[in-house]
């Protein structure tokens, strides 16, 4: 079942290529370097997340508490380094306290969600609907119901993480795309990723070749945390500010992005490029909306409903004739 | 940071509460029950924070009156809370901000035919004439204000964009009262798409605006969470001097730098949330005085500019 360059796999890039094709030609200013930036940057958080999320189905798990956990990692990196800001002043240092308590509460709530998995053996669509509630309320409860506001001048100093760049490329491309690469290698050329696949397709036969099964999946979760909390890092920076709404469905927006990409939900397969398809097909659907008034918004969620079921369709289909 | 009696708060009205309903009850006490939505985003946030407020310093200033307070995250919870309120803890009145008005008309019109004062706040019932008090933001006058400082301030031709809330009844009148007051001015809406309300959805609709339209003269936000992911835009594209943006509810933080005088944020149109403090402060004097609260409150939306603004302020508040 290796990638090859069949029908199958040329569907969510052809259906990314009309996209971008129907764009450019609605919108002069669709094929600018301030839109493409624009839109990378933005798919930059769910796009990271959503290739831990990869890794998390191909081995047959699912992670609903993602939107969830980022809000709450974005709240606790908020209140920390309000906290420290008196003693440590503003500057480099409490900058990388911040960036160390969201990495640091990112791969504990991941640790948690896998624990509680694969230790307690509880479901895990049951468990991150549990924590998916947990730290959405957490953060409420932490923001008194209103926004959790990052100091102004320090947010002035951290905004560069997302804004700034270099050679006019942003910060947040760079970081998902140094994700991509390494989640892509480790899926195709280690024996994590190979595991993973083992143990989605048939977990029985995984452990009866003396692969540790818990020991992996645990790892899936705790990576998948940790994305969230550097996604959380690069978030922080735009708005300076977490409340009860940040982050809200992107555990679908990834989950959704996944499958389009062509990983099985079922677990089994999976393809860390085509992840990264399926987050510029749902950002470009967006941005498209936004520039072109071709329906009414209200409208919107209709037109990204049908492209991520048509995306898929036509993926099956496809795939199913090549007797896949 | 204040994180405050949430669970020190609720914990001491569930204990006083039970404690009233076995003790106080024959003793004149008056029990008046609350049921608001949970504070899922800013706006209701602060709206639960005033009610909070109110009834502490209420309750501290009456002895002879006992509030029970209920928030629900949807209108099925929020109906269970209303009956539990009257099955257990025979609540004297009620005031309630409906979720949905649909879903709360029956039960609500149960508990007045159960002979208890009700207090409508905000959303209206679907049938008219239930309720004792109708206490309400003027919608209507949040969007006609704003489009009024747009057109006395901008000259024909000038081009704006527009950010709407979540698709509801209340953002089709302020965005329909909006573009009435600002008919006949020459003012050219350029766009008006979907902010949901939200920093990020608005953040990221602005920056698509930023991308479409080279020229913008003014942006109406129509909401203080969408000013803040607006003006971010802006400031990404480095356009901070082309346009002025005015938000509204009156957000702390915005009201702030209105008072600064901070020229991206000329002006802002209030919303308040501290509403729910109207109606239950009014509720209350039923019980306490003899001054005649029925009817309907209807709190104007007030054009907030640098001179006014101190006295809209609540620097305690999450909002």
């Amino acid at each position: 079942m290796r990638d090859r360059l069949t029908l199958s796999t040329l569907g969510p890039l052809a259906a990314l290529f009309a996209l971008i094709l129907l764009g450019a030609g609605l919108n002069e200013n669709f094929l600018s370097a301030a839109n493409v930036t624009n839109v990378l940057a933005r798919s930059a958080f769910i796009g990271m997340i959503a290739v831990g999320m990869t890794f998390v189905i191909t081995s047959g798990g699912l992670d609903l508490s993602v939107g969830s956990m980022a809000a709450f990692v974005a709240g606790m990196m908020i209140l920390a380094m309000n906290a420290l800001q008196p003693s440590l002043g503003v500057g480099l240092p409490l900058a990388l306290a911040g960036i160390g308590v969201a990495i640091l509460v990112g791969l504990l709530a991941g640790l948690a969600n896998g624990l509680l998995i694969t230790r307690a053996g509880i479901e895990p669509f049951i468990v991150t609907l549990g924590t998916m509630g947990i730290f959405r309320s957490l953060v409420t409860w932490i923001a008194d119901g209103g926004t959790l506001s990052l100091d102004f001048s320090m947010r002035e100093f951290i905004g560069p993480i997302y804004y700034g760049g270099i050679l006019g490329v942003s910060w947040p491309i760079i970081a998902f795309a140094v994700v991509v690469v390494i989640g892509e290698v480790v899926m195709r050329h280690t024996r994590f990723g190979r595991y993973c696949e083992a143990i989605g397709s048939n977990d029985k036969v995984a452990r009866y070749s003396a692969v540790k099964v818990e020991r992996i999946q645990l790892l899936t979760y705790v990576a998948l945390g940790l994305l969230v909390g550097f996604a959380t890092v690069l978030y922080v920076p735009r708005l300076g500010s977490a409340s009860g709404s940040t982050g809200l469905l992107w555990e679908l927006e990834a989950i959704a992005a996944v499958i389009i990409g062509g990983t099985a939900l079922k677990g089994g397969f999976g393809r860390v490029w085509g992840t990264v398809v399926g987050v510029l097909i749902l950002s470009l659907i967006g941005n498209i909306l936004n520039l072109a008034n071709l329906v009414s918004p209200y409208l919107n969620g209709a037109i990204q409903g049908v492209i991520i079921v048509l995306a898929v369709v036509l993926q099956r289909r496809k795939s199913s004739a090549e007797g896949r | 940071m204040k994180r405050r009696q949430l669970f020190g708060a609720t914990a001491a009205l569930a204990v006083m509460a039970g404690l009233a309903g076995v003790a106080v009850a024959q003793d004149k006490t008056h029990v008046i029950g609350v049921s608001i939505p949970s504070a899922t985003h800013g706006f209701m946030g602060g709206l639960n924070w005033h009610a909070q407020d109110t009834i502490a310093r209420l309750e501290a200033t009456y002895p002879q009156l006992d509030f029970v307070l209920a928030t629900a995250g949807e209108p099925t919870k929020q109906v269970a809370d209303i009956e539990d309120m009257v099955a257990t803890r025979n609540i004297d009145a009620l005031v309630v901000l409906p979720f949905e008005s649909e879903p709360l008309t029956g039960p609500v019109k149960a508990v007045k035919d159960a002979g208890k004062f009700v207090t409508v706040v905000d959303r209206g019932l679907s049938v008219p004439g239930i309720e004792d008090l109708y206490v309400a933001g003027d919608n209507e006058a949040f969007g006609r204000v704003a489009g009024e400082y747009f057109k006395a301030n901008l000259p024909s031709g000038a081009k704006i964009v527009v950010l709407r809330g979540i698709p509801t009844t209340l953002d089709n009148e302020r965005v329909d009262a909006f573009e009435k007051a600002i008919d006949g001015s020459g003012i050219e809406v350029l766009d008006k798409q979907h902010g949901d309300w939200n920093r990020d959805k608005a953040f990221t609709v602005m920056q698509d605006y930023l991308s479409k339209y080279p020229k913008i003269d003014a942006v109406w936000a129509a909401d203080d969470d969408m000013a803040i992911g607006a003006m971010a835009a802006i400031e990404q594209a480095g356009r901070k001097d082309e346009m002025w943006i005015v938000g509204g509810a009156g957000m702390k933080e915005i009201i702030k730098r209105i008072m600064d005088g901070d020229p991206q944020l000329p002006v802002n149109v209030t919303y308040p949330p501290a509403q729910i403090s109207t109606a239950i402060e009014l509720t209350a004097l039923k019980y306490v005085s003899a001054a005649p609260v029925t009817g309907r409150f209807i709190i104007g939306s007030t054009l907030v500019t640098p001179e006014n603004a101190a006295q809209f302020y609540f620097p305690d508040s999450p909002f």
